[in-house]
């Protein structure tokens, strides 16, 4: 049902990089999993489901900007794998040529 | 000291605490050295904390003030996926494996006040994906009754703590039956409360409109005073509701009435053992005056579909934010897109991977329709069914799961049928509506008797209803 190219598709929108032999397998397991799901086509839905998402409202709040300790900033840049000073270091984006 | 740990329930050592019998610092060190024990043959815990005993003495401190609580200086196990602010919470990922959580989950903060005492951070699958903690990155925890079989998951380091008698209860979380199903392999009493009823705020998210926190405990009683002190509204997360969100008018005058899915209980692939334990348990029920009486729920056949569509959708969407940049594991690419690619392929592991890229495909703009439309709607018939079935019952009665615990490595090469371990306990997770696992007997493979367990499912907002007929089923 599912081809390889289509699970190296899935896996490029999701970012991740996948061996040939997880490729494989993946196809392997897509299908019955899709199997199992396709049963729910069989189900006569004739529910309108709009506007009913439950007990719950959606809450709105200011955006506004909370001051946070020295320690607590210093805590949130030391988790980053790469940091520079007082910022996040990532690669550059644009390439130079 | 010698405190005996197996008795022990959470009422039973707070008074303990206040008649001076022992002190907090003394219960929390005998915690510590059996988890020394018996953790190398379980693997229950992923960490044991170095603050454990400090924060024993302050406890013990509040004791003799008075101004302790029902929980204070009792000792918990956190499932590795609840935030305690600088200690690691991996979500048993290697994505995660030495990332410092940098604030407190909401129920982390409100525990915090109580004086509980955190033992340590427990082992699950990763990402809370899983039903045996099979898939976590550091090793499978292995069942206290026979540790040739799992402890069930994701959830399945916190059952096992409480188990094995390394924690006197345990949080975990619920996003498809992650609480109850290693409850009811492991022995023990757990609850997914009502979605919105505890703050998700902390929690590593995996299906966020499934996912609810919840306690793991020796008693139902025990279970009942953990779930009370973490329940309320929270700024910090907008689902979680009131007790007043929900009314329930109780149909039972004297004791609630029960209902049975009979033709749901009908499916393949039930034990038999399990079936003659559930009867017997209705059997107990109905000599303590309960009515029982069938229901039916036409839609509950779709309900693991349903899930195992919404589900990985809502995880793929989750986990984007895993990118190797601002916390966690950081793989070097060639460029910047590079390194997400190399960062999560080599942290995420198979069975995140499959989920992943299963919601990517279920959103593809081809198959919306088909699939996560159609599940939301599918997902709207279930709970109208459910509401629907309670205006008649109280509460609804299944086995928690259809078999004892599996064996070690029984299920890992079919992931539809480590999925169907789910079955009964799904639907509390899509109707959003609390169950209760208990436990309700034990069968005997090869010599070793391994628990059954029987799960109770209420109405929105009405967990107490399923405290008061799971501690009248116990006899507490």
């Amino acid at each position: 049902m599912i081809t390889p190219a289509e699970i190296t598709k899935l896996a490029q929108l999701s970012r991740i990089k996948l061996t040939d032999a997880d490729t494989q397998s993946l196809v392997k397991e897509f299908d019955s999993i899709l199997i199992y799901i396709d049963q729910l086509k069989k189900v006569e839905v004739s529910l309108d489901i709009k506007g009913r998402i439950g007990a719950v409202k959606n809450i709105m709040r200011p955006d506004t900007v909370e001051d946070i300790s020295f320690a607590d900033r210093e805590q949130l840049l030391n988790e980053a794998p790469q940091r520079e000073g007082d910022f996040v270091a990532v690669k550059k984006i644009i390439a130079q040529d | 000291m010698n405190i005996n740990l197996k008795n022990l329930t959470i009422s039973k050592a707070q008074q303990a605490l206040r008649n001076g019998e022992f002190t907090s610092v003394q219960l929390t060190q005998a915690y510590i050295d059996q988890i020394a024990l018996v953790n190398k043959d379980v693997n229950a815990y992923l960490e044991v904390y170095n603050d454990a005993l400090e924060t024993a003495i302050h406890a013990d401190e509040l004791i003799k003030a008075g101004t302790a609580g029902p929980l204070t200086g009792i000792p918990l196990a956190i499932k590795d996926n609840i935030l305690i602010k600088g200690k690691i919470a991996s979500a048993a990922s290697k994505i995660l494996e030495t990332y410092h959580a940098t604030y407190n989950a909401t129920v982390i903060s409100k525990l915090s006040r109580e004086g509980m005492v955190f033992l340590g951070r427990t082992n699950m699958d990763e990402f809370a994906m899983g039903g045996s903690t099979e898939n976590s990155a550091f090793g499978v925890t292995k069942n206290p009754h026979d540790t040739s079989r799992v402890a069930g998951g994701s959830s399945g380091g916190s059952a096992a703590a409480v188990a094995m008698n390394g924690a006197l209860c345990a949080l975990g979380s619920d996003t498809g039956g992650s609480i109850r199903q290693p409850a009811s392999f492991c022995g023990v009493v757990g609850l997914k409360p009502t979605y919105g009823a505890v703050s998700r705020y902390g929690v590593i998210a995996m299906g966020s409109s499934f996912d609810q926190i919840g306690p793991f405990a020796k008693t139902v009683g025990d279970c009942e005073i953990l779930f009370n002190a973490i329940r309320g509204v929270d700024v910090h997360d907008s689902t979680t509701i009131t007790e007043t969100t929900y009314s329930s008018k109780r149909i039972g005058t004297k004791k609630p009435v029960i209902g049975i899915p009979r033709d749901f209980l009908k499916a393949d692939g039930i034990d038999p053992a399990m079936r003659e334990a559930f009867e017997k348990s209705l059997e107990v029920f109905k000599q303590k005056g309960y009515e029982i009486k069938d229901i039916s729920l036409p839609n509950i056949f779709y309900s693991l579909m349903v899930y195992y569509i919404l589900m990985p959708a809502e995880v793929s969407s989750n986990l984007a934010r895993f990118d190797g940049v601002k916390y966690g594991l950081h793989i070097d690419g060639a460029d910047g897109i590079a390194d997400y690619f190399e960062t999560r392929g080599a942290g995420f592991g198979r069975e995140v991977i499959r989920r992943v890229l299963l919601g990517t495909y279920i959103l593809s703009s081809g198959y919306y329709d088909a699939y996560y439309n159609r599940a939301n709607a599918v997902r709207r018939m279930i709970t109208d069914d459910f509401i629907k079935a309670f205006t008649s019952v109280d509460i609804i009665a299944t086995p928690t799961t259809p078999s004892v615990a599996f064996t070690i490595g029984e299920k890992t090469a079919d992931p539809v049928a480590m999925y169907l371990e789910d079955i009964f306990t799904v639907t509390a997770n899509l109707t959003g509506m609390p169950a209760l696992s208990i436990p309700c007997g034990t069968t005997s493979i090869n010599g070793k008797d391994l628990p059954l367990g029987l799960q109770l499912s209420g109405r929105h907002g009405d967990e107490k209803t399923l405290f008061e007929a799971g501690k009248d089923f116990q006899g507490e």
